[in-house]
């Protein structure tokens, strides 16, 4: 079926077959290799991405439902320099061993920061709690995602 | 520490420019992972690249009368559907045995099973097509034709005369089994004040590691040369294998390990699927690439810690610990796995238990038998956190048998810090450890008498928390005496080469490999801080046998003791070298040079002379212009493998304070805290991490993680919102201090800190939730500690 979309600003035509998944339309067609796949049944978290806005798992959408959509994955997120501080959090509390799960714990903390921009421990946890990290323990992630928040915060005062 | 000979007036080792050994520094090249840049086997993308999927079996025994791939093989994009018997032209077989395990026992293991399965999940048959989904179409509408023999399920019986024996070759189901007898265990029994006992149960379950296992095989006809790009630990050891099973020379294999999605165990291991995909590739003459799946990965990937153990201590009144007596028990699937074999938790269990404890009376017996689920093996911490929770659990009941205090009595009967070098009674030698310090210190962070008294008053008020402490040692820096004496060709040492480059930047070859613990930086902090040179300016190169030293990789907690080592030792011969030529340019002598944040200087006042990067100019570009008969050598490599001691012992102890909801049995993990002794510490903050994380991965084992098998072999629960892992939500904050005992056998001093967490975190749990049931009588030795079994411990359900 053709596919009219956007992904990280740029307009994208394709055909794809009714099955394929988001997560392999962005890594196997679009060669987007940084939205990882971990469970392919929608609990690990790695293959977040934004779509149109909001923070999906990109392992239960399929292709075909991106029709019109625009598509955030984390090289455009990184490029445009959203996440650049908390990027630089991550990097400075050393918030990820392996990497697998960054750059969708990365995607799902920016939207959390958007929502709420002075979350407590609990609050950062409880958002993080459907990516999950089997290296870190989630500590320094958590802390690192409360020292954007904090260092946001001090910018705008 | 003496990396840096001479030092600037007024400056310690530790402020000089580069001294970065002990210190914070963000870890190199994390930027590519956060941008989604990195290069993962699952990224990798070959030419003319086939994709496999494993046809896999349902049944846990079965024998394989037919398999009917006619018109599967005919679909558009199948390349080829290959059996076990048609990919045997091209692989041997193996068995998972080692001559130091004596009487080990295993059957001969396929890449793909000819005639018989024997768990649930062992691949039938491989299709290759062009895509993974075509393969998975293909997969669907082969026809395989079974008929399903009894399985050993129950590990209990699998010893039984009536149980079916299921490699009648071995005569029976028994693998291993080992014995030990030390001191007068008997008469420390009878003569102790009391004896206490009890069954401790284990979950089995696995790594989930968030990549699953992958790999690309590329079998170049033309170059008859196989490049494997595999998420491994150890690249070596992957080489030798594949090239002894396709009978080519090692030289002919290489195996490039890019960035790996988690490991902790579960890729140090050699899996049939993966020997089936190099296989594939020689016979199909192009690239293959194998991802497990989710479901794959749970029926596949390595399990452990099936343990059921049942264990006894004797204890006199004043708190003397008498005796241990264990009797442990594991089943370990079909088969030993190759080429470290299964029979290692359970050796490991009969060797640390009563570890921490002076007592010299101690017996142990540990028989590991087959059954039909899937294949056990060595996981972060092996053996550690059953020989942890089985003695921490004794010695709290012992401790509540004698009406004394838990704490009090571990630290009546811990080895004194002054009595080392010691040997256990399972024969471990002990270089220097430092249980009392350790002790000491973790009861001064969580202040143990304020929460104390926080439980007593909270109890009044119908809540339930409570404290568990678990001591641990933990095996570290393993020499040849872990896998080499038993035959494995699985290196224990490690080697590093480094160069400065023709900008003076300096270039590093490792052989110890990455997944995220900082072997990178750890590397690249030594070398900088030896050679004088930011770290920016070094670069690490890893996971690549045609580009590394030779050496065993990353596991068993060995990158920083011995691959540090290594490169300590590299970058000091560089060192020297760079201060000869610096001394002909300058016409000094080198031991009046220094080489300072990138630039040789007088060693007494550290005055600039010349940098690394003129240096290196004349070295490469005008080698004309030095004094007659001098030579440069910029490159230097050196390797390492402990010898004196056969491992790097480590101790550390860790406390849980916790909240028990008596009426849904659900469990509030409120704080958790580690003191641990891994010596020199290169990169505090990666320690800490490291510690963490394997915490959390010991109290997803305490709470939530089990395999689920049916009385049929079946894996009830292989998929992630059945089989429970570890989330954010759920986890507390986990406080980390250190005591620092180096060990002398190395210059660096570093030991292993990986398995530190792991190893103690479950038992800690666990005896906190029994602190927690106190008044209610209610003793737990099973984990994971479910509601369910909390509320069926408390009579309510």
């Amino acid at each position: 079926m053709p596919i009219s979309l956007k992904v990280n600003g740029e307009r994208i035509e394709a055909l794809v077959l009714p099955r394929l998944n988001l997560a392999d339309f962005l890594r196997e067609h679009l060669k987007l290799t940084g939205t990882h796949v971990g469970c392919e049944h929608g609990v690990c978290g790695a293959c977040t991405v934004r779509v149109d806005g909001e923070i999906v798992r990109s392992c239960l959408m399929l292709a075909v439902q991106m029709h019109g959509a625009s598509v955030e994955t984390i090289e455009g997120l990184s490029d445009s320099g959203e996440v650049a501080d908390l990027q630089a959090a991550f990097r400075e509390r050393n918030a990820l061993q392996c990497g697998f799960c960054t750059p969708g714990m990365l995607i799902a903390a920016q939207d959390l920061l958007k929502q709420n921009s002075e979350p407590d421990r609990e609050r950062i946890r409880q958002h993080l709690s459907g990516n999950y990290c089997r290296c870190t323990g989630y500590q320094a992630i958590i802390d690192a995602v409360e020292n954007t928040a904090r260092a946001r915060m001090g910018r705008q005062s | 520490m003496t990396v840096s000979p001479a030092k600037p007036e007024g400056l310690s080792e530790l402020d000089r420019p580069n001294s970065y050994i002990g210190k914070i520094v963000p870890r190199p090249n994390l930027e590519r992972l956060m941008q989604g840049r990195g290069l993962y086997v699952s990224d990798v993308e070959l030419p003319r690249m086939g994709h496999v999927v494993f046809l896999r079996s349902p049944y846990a025994h079965a024998k394989i009368v037919g398999i009917d791939a006619t018109e599967a093989g005919r679909m558009p994009g199948i390349h080829a559907i290959v059996t076990g018997e048609q990919l045997s032209s091209v692989i041997t077989p193996w068995v998972g045995v080692l001559s130091h395990l004596k009487g080990l026992k295993s059957a001969p293991q396929h890449a793909i099973a000819i005639d018989r399965v024997c768990w649930q999940g062992e691949a039938v048959a491989a299709v290759v097509a062009i895509g993974r989904a075509v393969a998975e179409d293909a997969a669907e509408i082969v026809k395989v034709e079974y008929q399903e023999l009894d399985p050993v399920a129950d590990m209990r019986t699998a010893l039984d005369p009536e149980t079916p024996v299921i490699h009648p070759c071995l005569g029976d189901n028994l693998a291993f089994e080992r014995s030990l007898d030390a001191g007068r265990v008997d008469a420390a029994f009878a003569d102790s004040d009391k004896v206490v006992e009890a069954n401790f149960i284990f979950g089995r379950h696995t790594g989930v590691t968030l990549e699953p296992r992958a790999v690309v095989a590329d079998w170049n006809a033309a170059e008859a040369r196989l490049t494997i790009y595999q998420g491994t630990q150890a690249p070596h050891m992957v080489q030798n294998i594949a090239a002894l099973h396709l009978g080519l020379e090692d030289a002919q294999v290489r195996v490039v390990c890019k960035d790996v999605g988690g490991s902790f165990g579960i890729k140090v291991h050699i899996y049939a699927d993966e020997m089936a995909t190099y296989a594939l590739s020689k016979l199909l003459r192009r690239p293959i690439k194998f991802v497990a799946d989710r479901i794959e990965s749970f029926n596949t990937d390595i399990h452990a810690r099936d343990h059921r153990c049942w264990g006894r201590i004797g204890v006199n009144r004043d708190g003397t610990i008498t005796a241990f007596e264990i009797d442990d028990l594991t089943g370990i699937g079909p088969y030993s796995m190759y080429p470290r074999t299964s029979a290692i938790e359970a050796n490991q269990v009969v060797n640390l238990v009563g570890g921490p404890y002076v007592t010299k009376n101690y017996r142990a017996r540990a028989r590991v038998v087959f059954q039909n689920k899937n294949v056990m093996c060595q996981y972060r911490a092996v053996g550690h956190p059953i020989a942890c929770s089985v003695t921490e659990g004794l010695v709290d009941l012992a401790a509540a048998k004698i009406g004394r205090d838990p704490v009090e009595v571990r630290r009546h009967n811990l080895i004194a810090d002054d009595a080392y070098p010691c040997t256990s009674p399972s024969g471990l030698r002990f270089e220097q450890l430092s249980h009392h310090a350790a002790m000491n210190k973790l009861i001064a962070m969580m202040d143990y008498d304020a929460l104390r008294a926080e439980q007593a008053a909270l109890r009044k008020r119908n809540i339930h928390r409570g404290i568990g402490i678990a001591n641990f040692i933990e095996v570290t820096n393993p020499s040849a005496a872990f896998y080499g004496v038993g035959g494995a060709r699985i290196s224990s040492q490690d080697g590093v080469a480094v160069r400065l480059d023709a900008q003076g930047s300096v270039i590093c070859q490792t052989s110890i490999t990455e997944q995220g613990q900082g072997s990178e930086s750890l590397t690249a902090q030594i070398v900088g801080s030896v050679l004088g040179v930011s770290m920016e300016r070094v670069r690490v190169i890893l996971g690549d046998t045609d580009n590394t030293p030779y050496g065993g990789g990353t596991w068993a907690s060995r990158g920083a003791g011995i691959g540090g080592e290594a490169a300590l030792q590299a970058a000091k011969i560089l060192r020297k070298n760079v201060l000869d030529v610096a001394a002909a340019i300058l016409q000094s002598s080198p031991g009046e040079l220094d080489i300072a944040n990138n630039v040789v200087v007088n060693a007494n006042d550290g005055s600039p002379r010349i940098e690394l990067r003129e240096l290196a100019r004349i070295v490469y570009f005008r080698p004309d212009t030095l004094p007659p008969g001098i030579q440069p050598e910029l490159m230097a490599t050196r390797h390492f493998v402990p010898r004196e001691y056969p491992f790097a012992f480590t101790n550390g102890v860790q406390a849980s304070w916790l909240e028990v909801d008596t009426d849904t049995g659900f469990v509030k993990l409120l704080r958790h805290w580690v003191v641990e002794d891994c010596g020199t510490i290169i990169n505090p903050q990666l320690v800490d991490e490291q510690i963490r994380g394997g915490v959390v991965q010991g109290l997803g084992a305490a709470l939530f993680e089990k395999c689920i098998y049916d009385e049929r072999g079946q894996l009830t629960n292989a998929n992630m919102a059945d089989y429970l892992v570890p989330m954010s939500g759920e986890m507390p904050d986990i406080d980390v201090g250190h005591v620092v005992s180096p060990t002398l056998e190395t210059e660096l001093g570093a030991k292993g800190a990986g398995e530190a967490g792991t190893a103690g975190a479950a038992a800690a749990v666990a005896n906190a939730v029994n602190d927690a049931l106190r008044p209610f009588g209610a003793i737990i030795t099973e984990i994971p500690l479910t509601p369910q079994v909390i509320l069926t411990a408390l009579g309510r359900i």
